[in-house]
C-alpha cells in the first residue's frame, strides 16, 4: 500500500499563494481612490463588454483582477446578496463592510478547503454618505485577507510599483480629471503609456442620484485625459 | 446573511425572484387557511394611464379603504418601477406595495446583473408572471391588479399594459382605468382623448379630472383635499425618463379642475 507524502502546511499554503499570485499577475492591474467629488475607480481593459468595474448597489461598486470567471462570479454573489439584503431590509442597511466581510469569510474558505484557490484581488468600493470623509475602500485578496483603505489602492500583479507612481501625484482634494490622468499614467509606467480606448473607467458621485455609479463614456474618458 | 454563490446548473441567473425563492424568500406563499376573505385590508382605488403627445401620463387618487372605513387619505398608488417606466395598483395594498417593491428591486437587479437594461416587453412580462404567482393570494381575497407603463425605448414611443388575476397581459392603444372608480374615471378620460394627442398640461388636467370625476362617483376614491394639502398622485414617463408632478403644480391644476366643473350636471 502506498502511503501519501506528508507535506507540511505551511508549504501548501505556499504553494497555493503563490498560484494564486502567479494567476493574478499575468493580467492588467486597477486603481480606486477618493477624490474631491467622490470614488474613482479605473482600470486597463481592452475589452468593451467585459467589465472589471461594476455597480453592486446605491453607493456600492466591485472591481475585480484576475481570472475574469471568478471575480465576476463574485460580482454577481455582491449584487444579490445586496440587493436580497435590501429587500429584506432596507436599502440604508447594505453596507460595503459586510459585503467586504462576507467576501473574505468565502475566498478565505475556498483558499484552505478548495483544491484551487481563486486567482482573484477585489475591491469593494462605498462612497460615504457624508461626502468623502467616510468613503471607503475594501481591498480583498485571493486568501481572504481584507485591507480597509481611506485614500487609495491598487489591486493586480505590480501593485507596489503602481502606488508609488501614484502616491506621488495623488491628493484627496483632486478633481475628477486629474485624479483619471494621474491613475493612467500610473498603471502604465514610464515607459508605456495607455490609449483612452483601453481605459475602463467609472465613478461613484452624489449627483447622479441615488444610483451614484456611472460608467465613464469613450467621449467623456478623452475629454477628461485631455483637458 | 452568507454569500449567494450557486453552482453553474442551479444558478438564478438575473432573477431576483428566483434567487428569492433559492434562499427560501419568495413572498408569495399560499395561505393556510381562507381568512383573507373574512378580515378586512386595506384596499387602494382607482387608478387610470393614458397616451398624451409626450409618453404616457400615470395617476392615481390617495384614499385606501377598509369595507367602508377610510384606512389611509395619503397612500400612494403610483410608482416608479425603474428610470423609464411605472406601475400603478389598484386592489389588496399590502401584497400590491410589495409587489412593486418586488418589481423594483427584480428590474434593478437583472439591470446590474446582467449589464443591459431588459426591454420594455420584457418588464410587462416579468410583472405578469409576478400577479400568476400571486394567484393563490388572489382566489383567498389578496387581489392585486396593477397598470404598467413605460417609454419603449426601441419603438421610441410610450406603452400601456394591463392585467387579469392570472397574470394575463394586455396591451392599451390609448388608455386605461382600473379600480373601484375606474369606470367613472374613464368616461372622462375617453371624452377627454378626442382629437390631436394632449400637451403635458392638458394631459395633467385631465388626469386630475378623471380622478375628480371618480371620486364624486364612487365612495372608495378620495377626492382632491385642499385643506389638508393631499392632491392625485400624477406622473409622466417619456423618453426623458418617469417623473413625479410636484404638488404645487397638482395644487394650481387641482384648483383650475374644480373651477372647471362648476356646474356641471346642472347642479345634481
Amino acid at each position: 500500500m502506498s502511503m501519501p507524502f506528508y507535506v507540511a502546511p505551511e508549504q501548501v499554503m505556499k504553494d497555493r499563494a503563490d498560484y494564486a499570485r502567479k494567476g493574478i499577475a499575468r493580467g492588467r492591474s486597477l486603481l480606486g481612490c477618493i477624490y474631491s467629488g467622490g470614488i474613482l475607480l479605473c482600470a486597463e481593459n481592452p475589452s468593451k463588454s467585459l467589465h472589471k468595474i461594476s455597480e453592486i448597489y446605491d453607493r456600492i461598486a466591485f472591481a475585480g483582477v484576475g481570472k475574469y470567471n471568478e471575480f465576476d462570479q463574485l460580482r454577481v454573489a455582491g449584487v444579490r446578496h445586496a440587493d436580497t439584503k435590501g429587500y429584506a431590509y432596507s436599502r440604508d442597511d447594505v453596507d460595503a463592510r459586510s459585503l467586504a466581510n462576507v467576501y473574505a469569510s468565502y475566498l478565505g474558505q475556498v483558499f484552505t478547503h478548495e483544491m484551487k484557490p481563486l486567482e482573484v484581488e477585489i475591491l469593494v468600493a462605498e462612497l460615504g454618505r457624508n461626502h468623502q470623509g467616510h468613503s471607503q475602500l475594501f481591498h480583498i485578496l485571493y486568501d481572504g485577507t481584507v485591507m480597509d483603505e481611506s485614500h487609495f489602492t491598487v489591486l493586480g500583479g505590480d501593485s507596489e510599483a503602481i502606488s508609488r507612481r501614484f502616491g506621488d501625484a495623488y491628493s484627496e482634494e483632486m478633481s475628477l480629471s486629474a485624479a483619471l490622468k494621474a491613475a493612467v499614467s500610473a498603471l502604465a509606467g514610464p515607459e508605456r503609456s495607455i490609449s483612452a480606448g483601453d481605459v475602463e473607467a467609472a465613478v461613484l458621485e452624489d449627483s447622479n442620484g441615488r444610483r451614484t455609479f456611472r460608467r465613464l463614456g469613450p467621449s467623456e474618458l478623452t475629454e477628461l485625459l485631455a483637458g | 446573511m452568507n454569500l449567494p454563490i450557486f453552482n453553474p446548473v442551479e444558478d438564478p441567473g438575473p432573477s431576483f425572484f428566483a434567487t428569492l425563492e433559492r434562499l427560501g424568500m419568495s413572498p408569495f406563499r399560499r395561505l393556510e387557511s381562507s381568512l383573507a376573505e373574512s378580515i378586512s385590508l386595506p384596499h387602494g382605488t382607482t387608478i387610470l394611464a393614458f397616451k398624451y403627445a409626450d409618453g404616457v401620463v400615470m395617476a392615481g387618487d390617495r384614499r385606501a379603504t377598509e369595507g367602508n372605513f377610510i384606512a389611509h387619505r395619503r397612500i400612494e398608488k403610483v410608482f416608479a418601477a425603474d428610470r423609464y417606466s411605472g406601475v400603478a395598483i389598484a386592489g389588496a395594498a399590502g401584497p400590491a406595495v410589495e409587489m412593486v417593491r418586488l418589481f423594483q428591486t427584480q428590474l434593478e437587479h437583472y439591470e446590474k446583473v446582467e449589464g443591459v437594461v431588459l426591454s420594455l416587453e420584457g418588464k410587462a412580462n416579468q410583472l405578469a408572471q409576478m400577479i400568476r404567482a400571486n394567484l393563490p393570494m388572489a382566489m383567498q381575497g389578496l387581489a392585486v391588479v396593477p397598470l404598467f407603463a413605460g417609454w419603449d425605448h426601441i419603438r421610441s414611443s410610450g406603452r400601456i399594459f394591463t392585467y387579469d388575476l392570472t397574470g394575463g397581459k394586455y396591451e392599451e392603444v390609448a388608455f386605461q382605468t382600473t379600480g373601484s372608480g375606474g369606470r367613472d374615471a374613464k368616461g372622462t378620460i375617453k371624452a377627454g382623448l378626442k382629437g390631436a394627442p394632449l400637451e403635458r398640461r392638458q394631459a395633467l388636467e385631465l388626469a386630475v379630472s378623471a380622478l375628480v370625476e371618480a371620486s364624486e362617483e364612487d365612495s372608495a376614491t378620495g377626492g382632491p383635499d385642499l385643506n389638508r394639502g393631499i392632491f392625485p398622485v400624477v406622473a409622466t414617463i417619456t423618453g426623458e425618463g418617469f417623473a413625479f408632478a410636484s404638488d404645487e403644480e397638482l395644487e394650481e391644476i387641482t384648483r383650475n379642475v374644480i373651477e372647471a366643473r362648476k356646474g356641471i350636471g346642472g347642479g345634481q
